[in-house]
């Protein structure tokens, strides 16, 4: 019982200095104007939240977060970067006081909003109490495999994932469309090159 | 970045490591975290190391544009036909319980091959989004 008590106080420890590390990356990615840096921050934003889902238990997301995340979406920037430029223009600052009020009053809500939320963890709550007792005590017999993350992905929401599917393949159509295929030309200087590496080994 | 010797050796070490650890979470994905999509992005990324350090055409000779193009639409379509395969066996769509005369195994087979579809997809589409951003700035 004492070694739980503690467990929850470190766990709790921990969650707090990760979301004051989230916090902090938010604000430099605002204020910091080299685009380099904001893509680097970018990433290690994308690393705190998925050990913020590791926290939660949620190792699936998680991974999927620091794959996508913290790797691919910070190449793809990186590349961006190096076709267009390092320094972000900065436009002189305007106040604007409608755009304040409705920042604040949008903010407001959503706080007001989280108040009715059930406490993390409650076992009435209604996530846990209409579908999750069915996949958690069913799926085991009737998939037969351990986890449950895959068999609501890939059976009891198949279509859905057959949708995401197509959307990303979508994506890949919409980037060549755009980008071209980035096939690389070899110059003729490279093959040179090659040539003489060729006869020297 | 190819004159870095200890990055090509560190990399060479590495590459088939992460090849394999993608294989490990595309198959171990209905016992362990991960699955096709993870599993994809994890992969592509072997290629992707060894296109920044070996250059673009280097990775684009060991797998060629075309090849990643046709690979996106071949993961969909294998998705699409696990969706339609049970159509043909008095199921609904996707509906794999129907594929094997034993329900567990039928589901089992259907999430390998959907799985396998998505990481095919995954994999093909990240790889050829690289391309399309790394191999824009050669004039």
């Amino acid at each position: 019982m004492e070694v739980r008590r503690w467990g929850c106080v470190i766990e709790a420890i921990i969650d707090i200095v990760l979301l004051t590390f989230l916090v902090i990356v938010g604000v430099a990615i605002l204020l910091v104007r080299n685009l380099l840096a904001v893509t680097m921050l970018t990433g290690i934003y994308s690393l705190l939240v998925a050990t913020l889902f590791v926290l939660l238990d949620a190792v699936d997301v998680a991974l999927t977060e620091a794959a996508v995340g913290a790797g691919l979406l910070v190449i793809l920037m990186l590349a961006t970067i190096a076709l267009t430029t390092q320094k972000e223009k900065v436009h002189a600052a305007r106040q604007n006081a409608v755009a304040l009020v409705v920042v604040v009053v949008t903010g407001a809500a959503l706080i007001y909003g989280t108040l009715d939320i059930p406490p993390f963890g409650d076992p009435n709550a209604p996530a846990h109490v209409h579908l999750s007792p069915r996949f958690t005590q069913e799926s085991p017999e009737e998939i037969g495999i351990p986890n449950m993350v895959t068999s609501v992905l890939a059976t009891y929401r198949g279509i859905d994932t057959l949708g995401e599917a197509v959307v990303i393949f979508a994506a890949a159509v919409g980037v060549l469309l755009v980008l071209g295929t980035g096939r690389v030309r070899r110059r003729r200087d490279t093959e040179e090159h090659e040539d003489e590496a060729r006869e020297r080994s | 970045m190819s004159h870095y010797i200890v990055l090509r050796v560190v990399s060479k070490l590495m590459i088939p490591v992460i090849l394999i650890f993608a294989l490990y979470v595309q198959f171990h994905g209905e016992y362990s975290p991960g699955g096709g999509f993870q599993a994809g992005i994890v992969f592509t990324a072997a290629f992707v190391v060894y296109a920044l350090l070996f250059g673009l055409d280097a990775a684009q000779r060991a797998v060629p544009p075309v090849v990643a193009h046709v690979l996106a639409a071949v993961g969909v379509l294998i998705f699409i036909a696990f969706g339609y395969a049970p159509l043909f066996l008095g199921g609904n769509f996707l509906e794999y319980k129907v594929l094997l005369p034993n329900d567990q195994a039928g589901e089992t087979l259907g999430i390998i091959g959907i799985e396998l579809g998505v990481g095919i997809t995954v994999a093909a589409v990240a790889l050829t989004l690289f391309y399309s951003f790394a191999g824009r700035d050669v004039r």
